[in-house]
């Protein structure tokens, strides 16, 4: 385990060397920044719509009471999309999404010999495909999050002119209410870190396949199975630091 | 002109190079041949510090390319060509954007420069014209054409070429052969070629290498290794019918 602990924390030392020609790889971010973001949108809209409503419906479900007012089920929506479904789950969908293609493209160039040209012609391979990647992830995950927040909220308020159990004016007012600034930090933070995780745990993985198609399989797996767990452990901590 | 000088390699316990020394020159093609498992590959890849050597040093003109870092070693390597057995190709580019990719990298050439370059070295395979084709596109033949286009695109002083024939027909094969040779003649590069085709060890065998069991058995031309004693060169150069038949008329 030590071991690879540390050859991931030197494989991200390599992947943020000085870049042989910044407009090659400003190129390469621009690529990852387009395959990851435009790539993952209709993926999240969907998830973070039915989300948003089957949090509503939950909530609504288990706070119906006379004696608490109907307002209550759009602050827990709001607070619980903001702050655990919108980034975690996301996050999960997106090490499958993101996570999968990028061991698996990176393993592939391994096994192909690609990534030995690159070295062979003198170029620093993990900061080739790495850095550009890490990047992406690191800026292009947050945004896809805050839009799967707006989703997720829209998706509780459809879900309340649908069923009816919860007014959708009292959903609206109970989304104002009370709301704390902190829990968007904390959003945000969580989708950073979550982006930082996919790309380099699934990078790492992909690295250092060695074999062939079946290894590259196999370090997609890995790296998808890694950056999950690593995922929940990074939302544990963060949420304990920060709340 | 590269030295290797008692180069060792093992992984783990299995010790794979034992002390190989070797001297190649500029403008021959030298070529290191010996059975599956010799160690052929590994001392290609300790030459060009794809493997690190367990002992022993690799000079490039008396440089020692082995003690250097990684920094150290960009100037060198900027002079390196290789031919990978796969090719080696960038799926995701074209075939011009694999020939322009060091020269990208490298180079300050302006774009037009770039795809004038690519079209001379395309030229130079005959492979004019198929500038935007992807590797996907390409036969086993074109794609090693390719791999040779885009390693000559910087003007390597050093070119190496891993396994050239494989998996291409014998026309093919003596195809890319000639073009090898033809290169290294013209740009005077010290070329390293590791095979065990025997057709290109007879065709185009300036200097000659055998490997057996990790260590340098035999050197010497393709002319002298139809005459030599050896006999562990004897039973990998003759092992078949038909190189026996010809030995025997020769």
């Amino acid at each position: 385990m030590f071991h690879s602990l540390g050859r991931y924390i030197l494989l991200l030392r390599l992947s943020f060397r000085k870049p042989e020609k910044f407009s090659v790889y400003w190129a390469e971010i621009m690529r990852e920044m387009v395959s990851q973001g435009i790539g993952s949108l209709g993926i999240i809209c969907i998830i973070s719509v039915f989300i948003g409503a089957v949090a509503a419906i939950q909530v609504a479900f288990q706070l119906i009471s006379p004696l608490i007012p109907k307002e209550v089920v759009g602050s827990i929506s709001r607070d619980s999309t903001i702050l655990e479904f919108s980034p975690t789950i996301s996050a999960l969908v997106l090490s499958g999404r993101i996570g999968s293609s990028i061991a698996s493209q990176i393993g592939t160039m391994r096994v192909t010999e690609q990534i030995d040209a690159l070295e062979i012609m003198g170029v620093n391979a993990p900061g080739y495909l790495i850095a550009p990647k890490i990047i992406a992830g690191v800026s292009m995950i947050p945004l896809l999050v805050i839009i799967s927040v707006i989703l997720g909220l829209s998706g509780g308020y459809i879900a309340c002119l649908v069923s009816r159990d919860v007014a959708p004016t009292d959903y609206i007012m109970g989304l104002k209410d009370g709301f704390n600034t902190v829990t968007v930090t904390v959003c945000a933070v969580k989708a950073t870190v979550f982006g930082f995780i996919i790309t380099s745990v699934c990078s790492y993985f992909g690295f250092y396949t060695s074999g062939g198609a079946l290894e590259v399989g196999q370090s997609a797996t890995k790296g998808v199975v890694f950056s999950c767990i690593w995922i929940l452990f990074a939302d544990l901590v963060i949420s304990s630091l920060l709340l | 002109m590269i030295e290797v000088q008692e180069i060792y390699k093992t992984f783990g316990k299995n010790e794979v190079l034992r002390g190989i020394s070797a001297t190649f020159k500029p403008g021959k093609n030298n070529l290191i041949i010996g059975s599956s498992g010799s160690g052929k590959t590994t001392l290609l890849k300790c030459i060009v510090g794809l493997h690190e050597p367990t002992s022993g040093d690799v000079l490039y003109d008396s440089v020692n390319f082995t003690k250097m870092h990684f920094e150290g070693r960009v100037p060198i390597r900027k002079q390196i060509g290789m031919l990978f057995q796969n090719s080696a190709l960038f799926d995701s580019m074209t075939v011009e954007q694999n020939i322009i990719f060091p020269l990208n990298l490298f180079t300050d050439m302006s774009n037009s420069e770039k795809h004038d370059r690519a079209d001379f070295c395309l030229k130079r395979v005959n492979l004019e014209g198929k500038n935007k084709l992807y590797p996907a596109e390409l036969s086993g033949g074109m794609k090693k054409r390719v791999g040779i286009a885009r390693a000559i695109s910087m003007q390597p002083k050093y070119l190496f070429v891993d396994e050239p024939n494989s998996g291409l027909d014998p026309k093919t094969a003596i195809l890319i052969d000639e073009l090898i040779s033809e290169i290294t003649e013209e740009y005077q590069t010290t070329t390293v070629i590791v095979t065990h085709d025997m057709n290109s060890v007879m065709g185009i065998g300036d200097h000659v290498i055998f490997l057996h069991n990790g260590e340098k058995w035999w050197e010497g031309s393709n002319h002298q290794i139809a005459h030599t004693d050896n006999k562990e060169l004897n039973s990998f150069v003759f092992a078949s019918k038909f190189m026996q038949a010809a030995r025997e008329k020769l």
